[in-house]
């Protein structure tokens, strides 16, 4: 059972004197470039993960208000749909530039609304969102249509076009970088969106558009907060948008697909995964700065408390170093620094909500039923009276086989599951025993070992000797039951666009049919 | 033979949103950020696919879960339970600010 302290160096809450975050007491939706109150005139307490105690509130939203919210996009349409590709891109730029200027108030109100610690959301999220904005800035400006000669007289002109407004619903575990990921390539593209963010994460959003309205025509960007059983629906089955983009679990996924296919748009679904992360023999080979890096590899499953759509859940590590490895490992996991999320040295902060910390902990207990030994954690850890209400659980470790529930199911917190292979073979086999195909990682000092296993693993996204890198330009989606599409990279531009073709006849003769 | 049961206070909810919304059923889900709950649908949104077993009923509603999903999770029973906060998905139980967990063991 570990002991979490707090640190002097704290950075003060949102809410407390010198903290660098604002805090009103409730918030409104926002919806054509105005704060918007819900139709209903209800609010619901947000609770930061911290302490479980809440800290504002937030627009309790139906239906009503996301038909507002379409009325908005559909108006700003045209306009941002005509714009030109580099108004569009001085647009997605100048976002960029607000969010560097604040990105340490963003960091800090993401890190309160999530849990995540601030140490990630300054050194990742946040300049990630930045790096997001930027990119699809310059994808932009290098679009281009084609033109097929079918013959002298006959050209066929291919042009990119907005697909209009678009409905885009992202998850709680990043709740800034994932709404980066689904707006910069919407607006990029010209379209506009109806954003409906996580009811866990609600808050963080709205300061990032405080920090956007004056650079977002109105209307472009609609974010409408609520329970997804009622506006989430609202939103994805409505025949007001023309795509639905999803990150979340996979009967939604499924749900989500049903709608579009009956309103006859195109979905993109980012379902979950149980990512393998595999340690070869010869990561041992010498006792040095790779070994190193191979060792936080493994460790990064505590990377965001391990709510990650792609944790490095199952480690599969080779037969032979296993005792050598592992010492080396439990060291590190040991050396993990659980605390306030607000301070600087805190390594994991805690779980989203009290749901989500029931969860792992039922899990752990399914694991040890089955028969997996617990090789670290597995507890809720001692709290200082001040987080005394937080959702903390301790980075676990479990040891068993692949077919286990632990290595089957997503568990969506800090817990790994590890077990040997023989060789490359059955290193490869067991990568690929599991329903889910969204990231992997593969460590090894032989390239072409590294080649090998990456073309083989079914997933979307295997990391070569690294793991936990989301740069844009680095296409990102799922295999399998882990969803249909890619994000990150210019190709999402094709996603959020349509294409039309003028057949365009230069002769000036009938055909002779008629 | 599977065995599913709900607790009688997850059986309470479910009968409320069957008056509700009419013909309900629960889809298991798979994971990600929801974890492994079972998700409660009005029967027209998801039909069935080729691919869905049915468990058996609770207080009357159909449960549902993939095949294959079934299988790699080594055919548990299910319990379904109701516990507080809504949690962050479409399912109809959110909108009463509580959410359906499956004590699967």
């Amino acid at each position: 059972m570990s002991t979490i302290e707090k640190q002097d160096t704290t950075i003060p809450a949102p809410g407390q004197h010198d903290s660098p975050v604002e805090l009103r007491e409730r918030y409104d939706n926002f919806i054509g470039g105005h704060w918007v109150a819900p139709s209903s005139g209800a609010y619901r307490e947000n609770l930061t993960p911290a302490t479980g105690e809440a800290f504002s509130t937030i627009a309790d939203s139906s239906a009503d208000d996301i038909e507002l919210a379409l009325d908005a996009a559909h108006a700003a349409k045209d306009e941002w749909g005509s714009a030109s590709p580099a108004e569009r891109a001085a647009t997605l730029n100048a976002m960029a530039d607000a969010v560097e200027e604040n990105l340490r108030m963003l960091a800090v109100a993401e890190s309160w609304d999530n849990g995540k610690p601030v140490r990630e959301t300054l050194a990742a999220d946040i300049p990630l969102v930045v790096d997001h904005l930027r990119y699809f800035a310059g994808a932009v400006r290098s679009e281009e249509g084609r033109v097929s000669e079918i013959d002298k007289d006959t050209y066929a002109y291919h042009f990119h076009e907005p697909l209009g407004v678009v409905g885009q619903i992202i998850p709680f575990n990043f709740p800034l970088l994932m709404a980066a990921w689904k707006i910069a390539p919407a607006l990029a593209a010209g379209n506009c969106t109806v954003l409906k963010p996580a009811s866990p994460t609600p808050w963080s959003i709205l300061k990032l558009m405080e920090v956007l309205e004056g650079v977002v025509p109105p209307g472009v960007i609609n974010v409408v907060n609520g329970p997804g059983a009622e506006i989430g629906r609202a939103l994805a089955s409505n025949k007001r948008i023309a795509k639905i983009a999803f990150t979340g679990e996979t009967v939604t996924g499924r749900l989500i697909m049903q709608y579009a296919a009956q309103n006859i748009i195109p979905s993109t679904t980012e379902l979950g995964g149980k990512s393998p992360n595999v340690f070869f023999e010869d990561v041992m080979a010498a006792d040095d700065e790779f070994l190193d890096k191979a060792i936080e590899g493994f460790v990064l499953y505590a990377f965001n408390k391990g709510e990650v759509c792609t944790c490095p859940s199952r480690a599969l590590i080779a037969e032979s170093i296993y005792e050598p490895f592992m010492e080396r490992v439990l060291e590190r996991v040991a050396a993990i620094r659980q605390g306030h999320p607000l301070d600087p040295a805190t390594m994991m902060g805690p779980q989203v909500s009290a749901a989500q910390l029931d969860k792992v902990e039922s899990y752990v207990k399914i694991g040890l039923e089955e028969g997996a030994e617990l090789l670290a954690g597995g507890h809720r850890p001692d709290l200082p009276d001040e987080l005394n209400g937080g959702y903390y659980f301790e980075p676990t470790v479990l040891k068993g086989t692949n077919d286990m529930r632990v290595f089957q199911e997503e568990i969506f917190g800090p817990v790994v599951s590890v077990t040997t292979f023989k060789d490359e073979a059955d290193a490869l086999a067991i990568a690929n025993d599991t329903l889910y195909g969204l990231g992997a990682g593969v460590w090894t000092r032989d390239g072409a070992r590294a080649f090998r296993m990456g073309r083989g693993i079914e997933a979307g996204r295997v990391w070569t000797n690294c793991y936990h890198q989301y740069p844009a330009h680095a296409a990102f989606g799922g295999y399998k039951i882990s969803g249909v599409g890619r994000e990150n990279h210019r190709m999402m531009l094709d996603h959020y666009s349509q294409t039309k073709c003028l057949l365009v006849s230069y002769d000036q003769k009938a055909m002779g049919f008629f | 033979m599977p065995r599913v049961s709900a607790t009688p206070e997850a059986a309470k909810t479910i009968e409320r949103l069957w008056r509700q919304h009419g013909s309900i059923v629960f889809h298991q889900s798979g994971g990600c950020c929801s974890g492994s709950s079972p998700m409660c649908l009005r029967a027209d949104e998801l039909p069935p696919g080729p691919n869905d077993v049915e468990l058996g009923e609770v207080a009357g509603v159909p449960v549902l879960i993939d095949r294959d999903l079934y299988d790699s999770w080594n055919s548990p029973d299910f319990r379904i339970d109701v516990a507080t906060g809504a949690a962050d998905n479409l399912s109809l139980e959110g909108s009463d600010g509580v959410h359906f967990v499956n004590l699967a063991g």
